[in-house]
């Protein structure tokens, strides 16, 4: 036996010595095993639960108190208009960095001329990034953001201003129905390689409980819901 | 390491005469204790939930056997490697191989207390090898060579003035005048010179809050997003996790994160909650091209079943230690262990042996303020009890703490005697006291009254005024 599995065993064996488990218990593996694949939800908290209009609403109102700053547009026009006004207001860098989403490189960039994209993996220079979420849990205003082909995770990370794109449609109410969505469309028990769930821009308040904003991720979360 | 200088008398008496850290400490109250509270009010299902994650947790680790060996080929199904290390030594060993493995010069890591516990850094820095801390206060205290002083606020007792001076010590290539006057500078400066680690490094190396059955993923949760550029940037993320962070499913994690972020720092949820399969898939823009995740047993497989299982269900959100009079009147440092406050009275006995931490479960005063707010339910000052009890079996307590408990043992066991004896003593602490009700010295608890007067019983005992009641 190698060490990793001298190893393996050891521990395992320790784990089940310490649960009194000396043989194979089939009870003890059918308890595991329907857990596993029926995933009951826990209690799912009530204000969750409300119809699209308030989980959108919801979902707003949490973001907006966690410091990131949102508007919703009706068209992928209105997109454009938000992304650049919210640059220009705040006197920000007015090249973005794009994740290839289709949704993304397919707005109409035309409209904001002083916007100009650049796509592919981020640079750590780049200062404004722009992503999709795919799902967003509105009880406590959390985007859910995939890696992928066209999603660089550290596009989330790097850019001292991060702006979400994020579908009306797409707004659910609580964590579990947005762990729905992900099986919907990457199966049961299969993940994409990395889930970032966001719910603000970066912040510490590890120097006298003072909340800073901008430790080590974006400084800035702008969050832009399309609805239409 | 676990046991850094258990000496927690010595370094009580230390912490009560400093007075930048008492200053430190008021921030635990004012700011956690409040905004738990609020965190709690603005969730009604806040109490189920509670239940719930502890049901969770016991669940899985009665059936942690096959938990683990699920989980692990999960992981295997997505391109990452599980490694099991019985003891510290063998986590230390097989992450050293990893880095070596992965040709690495420079190490990033998040936070991570299983980490600490291994005593990793000073193992990799033995090899040559360089490990940043980049959480901003586990960063801080690396550089000033301390251990942590809290679970989840690691430099809470530090003021900016101090770390200001570390700054300039330790960033001495900056320019000597710059201002470093409010956390904000700080935060900057240390955001600066960190992104440089994390773009160089080879390897990263981040714990995990939970670790997921279903899905063999490993769950981080920062504020500051540094275990994300941690895990993202390098060839090679290697994740060091205990055997009980598991849980069995992703709605099973729900729970436990509703619950985490509003019991530690009275977030609704913490800024970033990250979900990590396996390595980068084909395709995929970035992401380390090799994943492995070490899972570390070091005593924690004698505690299941056990007394001190539901130990074992601890998320580490630090709430006991915000809500804990003595942790909140000394601090962490003081507990000479890693893990301070009362989860770590329970844990540390339990991973480095009673007869070395005898002192963690005395200094409480089982006032249960850490059970009431316990996210898991854990029967915190019950657990401290039975380490007493065992302390006292094994013949640790002194004579004279052996005959006082032997006295009083007598004399509760004879009620005449005990309400006696306490009628008596009542008058006498009344008549030394006189006219001004307070005891300035007292005999045989002289520590006690150096620093405050004891208020003398007045009227009569609790047995005479129940008598008097029941009759009446």
């Amino acid at each position: 036996m190698s060490v990793s599995e001298e190893n393996r065993t050891k521990v395992l064996d320790r784990v089940r010595d310490a649960l009194g488990v000396h043989a194979p218990d089939m009870w003890r593996e059918v308890n595991v095993r329907h857990r596993l694949v029926t995933h009951p939800s826990g209690t799912i908290p009530a204000r969750s639960l409300g119809n699209h209009e308030a989980c959108l609403a919801l979902f707003s109102g949490m973001l907006a108190s966690q410091g990131a700053n949102f508007a919703r547009v009706h068209d992928p026009e209105g997109v454009v208009k938000a992304i650049a006004g919210y640059l220009t207001d705040l006197e920000l860098p007015t090249e973005l960095r794009i994740s290839e989403e289709p949704v993304l490189v397919t707005l109409p960039w035309l409209l904001a001329p002083r916007l100009k994209q650049v796509y592919g993996a981020p640079s750590p220079s780049d200062k404004v990034g722009l992503s999709r979420a795919i799902v967003g849990a509105a009880e406590t205003g959390t985007l859910f953001l995939v890696s992928g082909a066209g999603n660089p995770t550290s596009l989330n990370f790097l850019p001292e201003t991060h702006i979400v794109l994020v579908d009306a449609g797409d707004v659910v109410g609580s964590y579990e129905a947005a762990w729905d969505r992900l099986r919907g469309l990457y199966g049961e028990g299969t993940l994409p390689r990395t889930v970032n769930w966001i719910s603000g821009p970066s912040r510490t308040a590890d120097i006298e409980q003072t909340i800073i904003r901008g430790a080590h991720g974006p400084k800035r979360l702008a969050v832009v819901i399309l609805d239409g | 390491m676990v046991a850094l200088a258990l000496d927690l008398k010595a370094n009580a008496a230390k912490a009560l005469a400093d007075t930048e850290l008492q200053r430190a400490l008021l921030n635990v109250k004012r700011g956690f204790v409040t905004k738990r509270a609020e965190a709690k009010a603005r969730l009604p299902e806040f109490d189920r939930l509670r239940d719930e994650a502890r049901a969770i947790k016991l669940h899985t680790l009665s059936h942690l056997d096959l938990y683990l060996e699920y989980y692990e080929r999960k992981v295997a199904e997505s391109g990452g490697h599980v490694h099991y290390a019985p003891t510290a030594e063998d986590a230390r060993e097989i992450i050293l191989k990893l880095c070596r493995d992965a040709g690495a010069k420079l190490v990033t890591k998040g936070k991570s207390m299983v980490s600490e516990e291994i005593g990793l850094n000073v193992c990799l820095e033995g090899a040559g090898i360089e490990a940043v801390e980049t959480d901003l206060g586990e960063y801080i205290a690396q550089m000033r060579h301390e251990a942590p002083s809290h679970l989840i606020a690691p430099i809470i007792h530090l003021n900016k003035e101090t770390i200001a001076g570390d700054f300039r010590r330790a960033h001495a290539g900056l320019a000597p005048g710059r201002t470093l006057a409010s956390a904000a500078d700080l935060v900057a400066e240390a955001r600066a010179v960190l992104r440089q680690k994390f773009l160089a490094a080879d390897v990263g190396i981040t714990g995990a809050n939970l670790l997921i059955a279903e899905t063999g993923t490993s769950v981080v949760v920062t504020n500051e997003g540094n275990a994300d550029l941690t895990q993202s940037l390098p060839k090679t993320h290697i994740v060091i996790a205990s055997i009980e962070k598991l849980v069995p499913t992703l709605e099973d994690s729900c729970t436990i994160l509703r619950l985490l972020a509003r019991s530690g720092t009275g977030q609704e949820i913490t800024t970033y909650t990250t979900f990590s399969t396996g390595p980068r898939r084909e395709g995929d823009a970035d992401g380390p091209r090799d994943y492995h995740v070490v899972l570390l047993d070091n005593g924690r497989s004698e505690m299941l079943g056990g007394t001190f299982n539901d130990m074992l269900a601890c998320i580490r959100c630090g709430a006991c230690l915000n809500h804990c009079p003595v942790y909140a009147t000394i601090g962490g440092h003081a507990y000479g262990s890693l893990y301070t406050g009362p989860m770590g009275a329970v844990l540390t006995p339990a991973l480095v042996g009673i007869d070395h931490a005898r002192d963690l479960p005395n200094a409480s005063s089982l006032c249960g303020r850490c059970e009431d707010v316990c996210p898991v339910r854990i029967p915190l000052p019950s657990m401290l009890r039975a380490w007493r009890e065992r302390d006292f079996a094994r013949g640790n307590p002194t004579f004279l703490e052996r005959t006082a408990l032997k006295l009083w043992a007598y004399a509760t066991k004879r009620p005449r005697l005990y309400h006696a004896l306490s009628g008596a003593t009542m008058k006498v602490l009344a008549a030394l006291a006189g006219r001004s009700g307070r005891l300035k010295r007292l005999p045989f608890a002289g520590a006690w009254t150096q620093s405050r007067d004891l208020p003398a019983p007045q009227g009569k005992t609790f047995h005479q005024l129940y008598a008097k009641r029941t009759r009446g």
